[in-house]
């Protein structure tokens, strides 16, 4: 253990990965300390949607970023050019490497990436731009429309921005993008062929077209997401980023960084049974993977962020899944659904539930699922219900099971 | 009227649960027929462009909601209900 921490390397060979920075905006606020603040308090950032044709929808509300002025942080061509998933990318991973105090200059820009995770990219810029051909009947759309709403729009303008000259790209996995891409980052650095990346991802949808394509299968709330509660009745679709330097663990000590916490594992499956309706198996398969990849009993875990998307299926199966893989320690550690707070970011979840990892780890506090209010005995964990808790814990889970059946959980470590 | 709105519904069920149409009778559950919940919820949505209607139905509390799918009777019923309350 002392010989692990001298060396920064695991017995394996492998390179050790330390967080060193991190940044979000989201509904809870618009920097990791506001939505630390809001998850101490178990405040909820859910409310009425306010977007054009808003009347036209049956689901309005959500988790929608509010007092955010573009213009405060971006100039007129910025804007123009930049979607809005991509300037909560970009304002979250300012907060991030300022934080993290690195400037990628030399060969620390080349030996540098950019792993971000979202699953429908500039969705706002698609709706604008079909609007103004069939609904206006125009003919001529702005010349930046392509650039602006693909995928990898963020994750470009971030190596852009930063002077990041290794691997950059995006993962699309639905709700399992910013874990996918996350656990990527990962491994490329313990790997040893990237010394820093930046990573998580980012997601807005929260618009009449992105939130009347979820309406169409049914399973979104009308009032409000009680993850894990017998009365949940549907998910609450959020938006935001989560951006985080993820940094070759000597580099960091090297450099005198402060650590926030250490990522030590990673696990990745598929269900390969329905596009929709999630499996236990798969899911309790990456948990298990995550811990193995870790080398982390179950008994040292003491925290989830759960998935827990307040759907009826998503829930019980989910709780299946931990009670498996953890066998009697199940009962003993907490799980938590900040979901039920910020909304599902789609693509973008696993990267702001991550931050509720950190001040797990970190601060010793951890997140609450509120609207919680009567107990589902297909859900009997302790789910940390509707106030935040003071616990110390030495090592956690992110759990992220997309549609599609796949399923990525990082494992993280205290410093 | 009701002859009508009873044929178009047994047919859109049968289509989704690719059954002809004599194996199912009012009695049938979607689950008889085959059908699962995403096959549902796209019966559901059938039904309300065929009739112009919109049914209130959430997948997360399908027993909760106020239009009983639990046979092809009950949905005719309801659907009935949802025409005649739209003129």
């Amino acid at each position: 253990m002392i010989g692990r921490a001298i060396m920064g390397k695991a017995a394996s060979g492998r390179h050790r990965v330390a967080i060193t920075g991190a940044g979000t905006i989201n509904a809870l606020g618009l920097d990791v300390p506001a939505t630390f603040a809001a998850m101490r308090e178990g405040r909820s950032g859910i409310g009425p949607l306010d977007f054009r044709d808003v009347d036209r929808l049956t689901i309005r509300i959500g988790g929608q970023v509010r007092n955010f002025v573009p213009e405060d942080h971006f100039n007129r061509q910025q804007i123009v050019l930049y979607d809005k998933f991509t300037q909560f990318t970009l304002l979250a991973a300012r907060q991030a490497v300022e934080q993290s105090g690195l400037i990628f200059d030399g060969e620390l820009g080349l030996m540098s990436g950019v792993v971000l995770g979202t699953a429908a990219g500039g969705v706002n810029t698609w709706d604008e731009n079909y609007r103004t051909v069939y609904e206006e009947g125009k003919n001529r759309v702005h010349p930046f429309v392509v650039p602006k709403l693909m995928n990898n729009a963020a994750a470009s303008h971030l190596s852009m921005e930063f002077g990041i000259l290794g691997p950059s790209f995006t993962v699309a996995t639905a709700c399992a993008s910013s874990n996918h891409a996350m656990g990527l980052a990962f491994n490329m650095i313990r790997s040893g062929s990237s010394t820093v990346v930046l990573t998580g991802g980012s997601e807005s949808m929260l618009c009449f077209g992105g939130v009347k394509a979820w309406e169409g299968l049914r399973v979104m709330t009308k009032d409000a997401c009680r993850p894990f509660s017998a009365t949940r009745n549907g998910m609450v679709q959020g938006e935001g980023a989560g951006v985080f330097v993820f940094e070759d663990w000597d580099h960091a000590v090297a450099r005198g960084a402060d650590i926030l916490a250490e990522v030590v594992g990673f696990a990745m499956t598929s269900d390969a049974q329905d596009i929709v309706m999630p499996s236990a198996i798969g899911a309790q398969r990456a948990i298990s993977g995550a811990m193995h990849d870790a080398r982390m009993n179950p008994e040292e875990v003491g925290y989830i962020n759960a998935h827990g998307t307040g759907t009826a299926a998503n829930d019980k199966t989910e709780c299946a899944a931990v009670a498996n893989a953890f066998g009697p320690h199940a009962d003993r550690l907490m799980i938590s659904s900040t979901k039920s707070m910020h909304g599902h970011l789609i693509g973008g979840t696993g990267a702001v539930e991550l931050l509720a990892c950190l001040m797990a780890l970190r601060e010793g506090v951890i997140a609450p699922t509120i609207g919680y209010e009567e107990p589902d005995p297909e859900c009997a964990l302790d789910v940390v219900p509707n106030e935040a808790r003071e616990a110390r814990v030495d090592a956690v889970l992110s759990n992220a099971f997309a549609f599609g059946g796949l399923n990525a959980v990082l494992a993280l470590r205290r410093v | 009227m009701t002859a009508e709105i009873r044929d178009r519904i047994v047919a859109i069920i049968a289509e989704q649960a690719m059954l002809d149409p004599a194996e199912i009778n009012l009695e049938t559950s979607p689950q008889d027929a085959g059908i699962d919940s995403l096959g549902l919820v796209e019966s559901i949505f059938a039904i309300e462009e065929a009739f112009d209607i919109s049914i209130p139905f959430n997948a997360n509390e399908p027993e909760k909601s106020e239009f009983d799918i639990s046979t092809l009777g009950s949905i005719i019923a309801a659907v009935e209900k949802l025409v005649a309350e739209k003129v």
